[in-house]
C-alpha cells in the first residue's frame, strides 16, 4: 500500500483513471468549480497602469493585471523583478517606506484601495499576508490568532473569541497539533507550524484576499507540503496571491502565474500554460533556468 | 535559437538525448532499407542481420527512456525541456515500432526466400519503400533542425504511402485469386506492404511530436486517413 499524498489535489490526478467511473455528480461539481479556468473567474483585484519609484529610482513600471478570485496567483521572476513590490502594493505596505510613491489603480472588488477616504487599518484586515520567515509575535498561541480579532473588534465575548481561535487553527490545519498548549509560546513551534499559526492569524480577521511572499522558503519539504495542502483547501473561500522563487512550487499551486522581470509584467496565463508552452522567449529562458 | 542553461550539465544532457535520438534513427533507417534489402534478393544472410540489429534498436529505447526519467528527476523541467524530454520518450517509442515492423519484414523473407517473386509486384513494394525511408529520413531532420515546415509536410506526405499501399492490396489479391498457389508469397507480401504502411504512421506520429516540441501545440488539420483496406473486398468478377 502506498501512503496518500500530503497535497491531496495529486491524489486524483494520480488515479483519474481508476477514479473516473465512480464519480458521481457532486465530486465532478466539485472538480469542476476547483479546476475551472482562472480567465472564467470573476476578477477579485485589478490593478491598471501601477508605477512605483523608490525615490528615484523606479521599481514598477506599467502593471496590469488581473487577480481572480478564489483562486491561486503566482508571481514569479527573478529577485529584484519587483513582484515583492507589487505584492506590497495591494495591501498599502508600501505607504510604510517614506521613500515609497505609487501611482496608478488598485481595486479590489472595483473599490480604489488608494481612495484618501479609505481607513488602511481596515484595508490590511481584508488583506492578510503571511511573509517568508514566519514571524510570531512573542505572545501564546491562543494570543497570537487573538490579537487581530481583538483590535478589528470583531468578536462580542470570551466565547466567541475562542470559537474565532479554534476555526482559524482548524482552517490552518495547526488545531489538532495546539489545541492543549494554546497558553504556550507561538515561538516555540516548530518553524512549519509557526508559519501555520502565521497564516492563522491572517485568516482570523476574516480576510478576503491573503497576500504570501515566498511563505515556503523557510520551511523544509514536509512542512512546505503541509503549506501546499493548505494553499489548496484555502482557495477555495480566499483570493491568494503568493510570490515564489520555486517554480515547482507556483506550478503546483497556483492557477495563474505573472512573470515580472525588470520591473514589468512580461508575461501572465493560466498556470499550466506558463509552464508547458511560455509565449515569450523570456518566460522560457527563466523558468528553464537558462537566465538568472 | 535558444539561449543556453545556466547549468551546463543539463544543457549536455539535453545534447545528448538529441545525439541519442539522431543515432537510434540513423541504425533505424539503415535497418528498413536492410529489410527490403533482403525482402527483395530473397536473400536470408541480410535478413539474418536486420533480426540482430533490432536488438540494437530496442537497447536505445531503454537507455532513452532510462535518461528521460533521470532528467525528470533529477531537473524537474519546465516548458521547451519538458517538451523536449516528453516528444524523446515518445519518439523513442515510435521508432522502436519502426524498427520491429522491419524486423518482421525480414522475419517473413526467411519464410518466402525461395519463392519468385513477381516483378511486377515487387515494383510497388519497392516505391512503398523508398518513400517510407524518404519520409522516416525527413522527419528525423525535421527533429534534429526543429523544422515544423518539414515535419507539416511529411505528416502530409503520408497520405501518398496509404494509397501505394491501396493499390497493392489489390494487386496482391487479384494474384491470389488467379493462382492459389500464389496466396502463401501474397499473404507474406501483404503483411511486408501493411508494415511499410503502419512504419509511415509512426513517421507521422513523429511529425506531429516534432510540431509539439517547437510549437508547444498540436497540429490543427485533419489527419488525411488514406489506407482504405479496411473497407476494401475484391469480387471474382472484378
Amino acid at each position: 500500500m502506498v501512503a496518500t499524498h500530503i497535497v491531496e489535489s495529486e491524489a486524483p490526478m494520480l488515479d483519474k483513471e481508476l477514479d473516473a467511473n465512480d464519480l458521481d455528480a457532486n465530486n465532478l461539481a466539485e472538480a469542476e468549480t476547483t479546476n475551472v479556468d482562472p480567465a472564467k473567474k470573476s476578477t477579485k483585484i485589478t490593478s491598471e497602469d501601477i508605477d512605483v519609484y523608490y525615490g528615484e529610482k523606479q521599481a514598477l513600471f506599467g502593471i496590469n493585471l488581473d487577480i481572480p478570485e478564489n483562486s491561486v496567483t503566482s508571481l514569479i521572476g527573478p529577485s529584484g523583478c519587483g513582484k515583492s513590490t507589487y505584492l506590497r502594493c495591494i495591501n498599502r505596505m508600501n505607504d510604510v517606506i517614506d521613500i515609497c510613491r505609487v501611482s496608478g489603480t488598485i481595486k479590489i472588488d472595483g473599490n480604489d484601495i488608494y481612495d484618501p477616504a479609505l481607513d488602511v487599518v481596515e484595508l490590511r484586515a481584508r488583506i492578510g499576508m503571511v511573509f517568508q520567515k514566519p514571524n510570531p509575535f512573542p505572545k501564546s498561541i491562543y494570543d497570537n490568532i487573538a490579537y487581530g480579532p481583538r483590535i478589528h473588534g470583531l468578536t462580542e465575548n470570551k466565547d466567541e473569541l475562542d470559537e474565532l481561535v479554534e476555526s482559524s487553527l482548524v482552517k490552518a490545519g495547526l488545531w489538532k497539533e495546539v489545541k492543549d498548549r494554546l497558553a504556550g509560546p507561538g515561538t516555540g513551534l516548530s518553524g512549519g507550524q509557526q508559519q501555520r499559526l502565521c497564516i492563522a492569524r491572517a485568516i482570523a480577521t476574516k480576510p478576503e484576499v491573503i497576500l504570501m511572499d515566498e511563505p515556503c522558503s523557510a520551511l523544509d519539504p514536509i512542512a512546505t507540503a503541509t503549506i501546499e495542502e493548505l494553499i489548496d483547501e484555502l482557495r477555495r473561500n480566499y483570493t491568494i496571491v503568493i510570490v515564489t522563487h520555486s517554480m515547482q512550487q507556483a506550478a503546483r499551486v497556483s492557477q495563474k502565474t505573472a512573470f515580472f522581470h525588470l520591473g514589468k509584467i512580461i508575461e501572465e496565463g493560466e498556470t499550466t500554460q506558463i509552464f508547458t508552452n511560455p509565449q515569450n522567449e523570456k518566460t522560457q529562458d527563466y523558468i528553464t533556468g537558462r537566465f538568472g | 535559437m535558444t539561449t543556453e542553461h545556466i547549468v551546463t550539465s543539463y544543457e549536455d544532457e539535453l545534447a545528448s538525448l538529441d545525439s541519442k535520438i539522431a543515432q537510434m534513427g540513423g541504425l533505424t533507417e539503415t535497418l528498413i532499407a536492410q529489410s527490403f534489402d533482403a525482402l527483395r534478393k530473397g536473400d536470408v544472410a541480410i535478413a539474418n542481420n536486420v533480426i540482430l540489429d533490432d536488438a540494437k534498436i530496442d537497447e536505445f529505447e531503454l537507455e532513452i527512456e532510462d535518461q528521460a526519467v533521470t532528467m525528470i528527476a533529477r531537473r524537474q523541467p519546465m516548458a521547451l525541456d519538458l517538451r523536449q524530454i516528453m516528444v524523446a520518450i515518445k519518439i523513442t517509442s515510435d521508432l522502436e515500432r519502426i524498427g520491429d515492423l522491419g524486423k518482421n519484414i525480414a522475419k517473413r523473407v526467411l519464410s518466402i526466400h525461395s519463392e519468385i517473386q513477381p516483378s511486377q509486384l515487387m515494383h510497388g513494394m519497392k516505391s512503398m519503400q523508398d518513400l517510407a525511408l524518404s519520409q522516416l529520413k525527413d522527419v528525423l531532420d525535421a527533429y534534429a533542425e526543429r523544422n515544423t515546415e518539414k515535419a507539416l509536410a511529411v505528416w502530409r506526405g503520408d497520405e501518398e504511402i496509404d494509397a501505394i499501399y491501396n493499390s497493392l492490396f489489390r494487386e496482391l489479391l487479384t494474384y491470389m485469386m488467379e493462382d492459389p498457389r500464389n496466396i502463401g508469397l501474397c499473404t507474406h507480401l501483404l503483411f511486408c506492404a501493411k508494415n511499410l504502411e503502419r512504419i509511415g504512421d509512426h513517421t507521422t506520429n513523429i511529425a506531429e511530436n516534432v510540431h509539439y516540441l517547437v510549437l508547444g501545440t498540436n497540429i490543427n488539420e485533419a489527419r488525411p486517413k488514406g489506407d482504405n483496406t479496411s473497407r476494401m473486398l475484391i469480387n471474382q468478377d472484378d
